[in-house]
């Protein structure tokens, strides 16, 4: 046979040539649609390019993590908007993985109302809209009383439709050393729990890590504060003007963000959960429970490691779905990235550009969390010849 | 016989080069002609302003914007009725505009010098000069906006307000919170509510929604300070001449027959006027039509069928409305507003 006759036989080459040519073909119309846009933004006279985003903002944004003002230029109102969408997302994540989990285990609970209370939870929260239950939570927090009758209800706590105003830590230098040993204490909580883990896995001889490492994280920095001569130095809120002054703020459009996503989020991780834990075979409880093993200890030590290899990838799914719906933050007024890129898309008029990079954020961010997680599924998976 | 896989490539390949074939298909040609060809005039409106642009609960609209539509479409077609309607948000509206998805945006948009350039607009004659002011509960006994330091204020996303309480609060050297919500009435209502101590908006918003917001409308001042201009033109797009011009003289037409007292009742009887402007004006002298590119009782119809610029405004904004407003700057000149119109010969 021919070399020609030889690559033409070939299913292989063949495979390759059409792929290519599919290929060239999804490039070309790629190529096609942004030279489109771009010629037709042109001709009717709209700007293009990312320079705005050297510009003054001109805004000012309801709260963020960096000083930010309208004198700013758009680049760090969008790290602004960055920095609060992943902020809510962060902080419901760890919510409603742990009520999800609750949630989830409470409903195969054998005492029957807490499984009948898991299960109403689960199915009212999963069935309605998750932009209509963050309106209700915005407007329950909403009726919270206006600053000036704002009932204090631990000293310097106060609840007003402003946010929770709660002290923080003034003058950062009287509480390094505090700080500082909270850290130690917890970094040298992490390696006593290590090497108890190790102990116990090489001998079998138990450790009381829990107590032990609870009395380290707490102990070493009241032992440090005591030392110190008890330097308490709060910020304390205080009613000034329209709102309180000092003192740190949690706004009502976060927490009725944090609150709907997580509550929203937990009726269905607490769904995954539970089909983790059916998909362990029932022989395995009833080895652990002939072992002498008490129920408890069944669920955390044999059942929730094998569960977790099910659970994971749809748990990254519910994540992502998360992390997605913090942008219904429009919707009741919290500054995140939709909302920042809005105000700036339409006062510059890109409105192509803000939509572009909206898109690529999210999909940073996404691709993010899902590399994480299939690193630590990986790591779950039952090594098998 | 089945097909092969093989055949269902090259098919895919070949419909997904197809669009290479076709010159580039941008929306060109004028936005006038596609009018006349569709028999309508596609208007960009406000999503419910009382005043500019609302439905009733018929779902009849009404307002001053709206009546330019019809002015416009009574210009073109003979009828002020062959206008239909799209419902924009603060943040739809130029981007609808400029995709074509509207032939005309008649939406109290401020015109600005960067919507003028960078966003490729053209803007028709302003059809209402505002400015923009703070709404405040009155129980806060404040007098006057410089009052305001530390407060939180309630703003619409992604309009010139959001800018210009940030300018106002800078110059002044005070600080405040802003509280950002995209829907009209969430946005309300968390005024209304107490999240906000003051609602930031044209001056004419604050009204209407003072008049349609709350059940107690004495509860709430609206402060006298007007921190920026705002003059509200309608818009079009960019590169159709014709279309711009006839928008523009449309709204000339209207505040001329004001300025000559002729309103819709007294039209007719106009017609038989001595006075060349008033021939010239209502097409009985011809000539303004054939320039404009439309039948030559164009101001007629507009006059008759809609009115005058007093009479739209009585209607929708003045005493025949609930917002009882002033002429104020948005009078004729020789009232001491600002409503001139050039000649129409």
């Amino acid at each position: 046979m021919t070399n020609v006759a030889r690559i033409l036989n070939s299913a292989h080459a063949r495979g390759l040539f059409y792929q290519g040519l599919v290929l060239s073909g999804a490039a070309l119309i790629g190529w096609y649609l942004v030279s489109n846009t771009l010629t037709n933004l042109a001709k009717r006279g709209v700007a293009t390019g990312f320079d705005f985003l050297g510009r003054e903002a001109g805004f000012e944004i309801g709260e963020s993590l960096l000083t930010y003002s309208a004198a700013d230029t758009y680049l760090k109102a969008f790290a602004v908007g960055l920095l609060n969408t992943l902020t809510v997302s962060v902080a419901a994540v760890v919510l409603a993985t742990v009520l999800g989990v609750v949630i989830g285990v409470g409903r195969l609970s054998s005492n029957w109302m807490v499984g009948r209370f898991a299960a109403i939870y689960v199915e009212s929260v999963r069935n309605v809209p998750l932009l209509l239950q963050l309106i209700v939570w915005y407007a329950v927090i909403g009726r919270l009383p206006s600053p000036r009758t704002a009932p204090e209800v631990l000293p310097n706590l106060f609840f007003s439709n402003r946010g929770i105003k709660y002290p923080t830590l003034a003058d950062a230098g009287s509480h390094a050393p505090t700080l500082l040993a909270l850290a130690a204490g917890i970094g040298a909580a992490l390696w006593l729990a290590r090497w108890a883990r190790r102990r116990r896995e090489t001998t079998g001889r138990p450790f009381p890590t829990l107590i032990t490492a609870a009395a380290l994280v707490l102990g070493t920095p009241l032992a440090a504060f005591l030392l110190n001569g008890v330097p308490l130095h709060l910020d304390v809120p205080v009613r000034e003007g329209f709102d309180f002054a000092g003192g740190g703020t949690i706004t009502p459009e976060f927490a009725a963000l944090f609150f709907g996503l997580s509550i929203y989020t937990a009726g269905f991780i607490a769904e995954i959960v539970r089909s983790g834990i059916l998909a362990v075979p029932h022989g395995q409880t009833e080895a652990g429970l002939a072992l002498g093993l008490k129920p408890g200890q069944v669920l955390r030590l044999i059942i929730l490691p094998q569960a977790l290899r099910v659970i994971v990838p749809p748990l990254t799914s519910q994540y992502l779905n998360l992390t997605k719906n913090s942008s219904l933050a429009v919707a009741i007024g919290y500054p995140d990235l939709i909302s920042v890129s809005n105000t700036s898309a339409n006062q510059t008029g890109q409105v192509v550009e803000a939509v572009a990079l909206m898109m690529a954020v999210y999909l940073v961010i996404s691709l993010a969390i899902s590399t994480y997680m299939n690193w630590y599924n990986r790591k779950l998976s039952l090594v098998t010849r | 016989m089945t097909i092969s896989l093989k055949t269902i490539a090259i098919a895919a390949i070949a419909a997904a080069a197809l669009p290479l074939a076709l010159p580039g298909t941008a929306r060109a040609g004028a936005t006038f002609d596609g009018v006349k060809q569709k028999g309508y005039v596609q208007c960009g409106v406000n999503l419910g302003l009382y005043g500019f642009s609302a439905p009733d609960e018929k779902g009849q609209w009404s307002g001053i914007d709206v009546d330019f539509c019809r002015a416009v479409s009574a210009a073109v077609f003979g009828s002020a009725d062959k206008v239909k309607y799209t419902p924009l948000s603060a943040q739809q509206r130029l981007p609808a505009l400029q995709s074509g998805e509207v032939d005309l945006l008649a939406r109290n948009t401020t015109r600005t010098l960067s919507r003028d350039t960078a966003n490729g607009l053209n803007f028709a004659p302003v059809n209402y000069y505002d400015g923009q002011a703070f709404m405040v509960s009155s129980k806060l006994g404040l007098k006057s906006a410089k009052q305001l330091n530390g407060a939180t204020v309630c703003v619409l996303p992604g309009t010139t307000t959001e800018q210009n309480v940030a300018d106002y609060f800078r110059a002044n050297k005070m600080n405040f919170k802003p509280v950002v919500i995209e829907k009209n009435e969430e946005l309300h209502k968390a005024f209304f509510g107490g999240r906000c101590d003051a609602l930031s908006s044209d001056a004419s918003q604050l009204a209407a929604i003072r008049a349609a917001a709350t059940a107690s409308p004495g509860d709430y001042i609206i402060l006298p300070d007007q921190i920026s201009k705002e003059p509200l033109a309608p818009a079009v797009r960019q590169g159709d001449e014709e279309w711009n011009n006839l928008v523009s003289w449309v709204f000339y037409a209207m505040v001329q027959a004001e300025e000559k007292g002729i309103r819709s009742d007294t039209v007719d009887a106009a017609l038989s006027s001595p006075d060349p402007d008033v021939k010239r004006l209502l097409g009985v002298t011809a000539g303004n039509g054939k320039n404009l590119g439309v039948e030559e009782n164009w101001a007629y119809n507009i006059i008759k069928q809609v009115g005058n610029y007093g009479e739209s405004f009585e209607r929708n904004l003045g005493n025949g409305s609930k917002l009882k407003m002033q002429r104020g700057l948005n009078a004729l000149y020789t009232d001491g507003g600002l409503m001139y119109a050039p000649p129409l010969k």
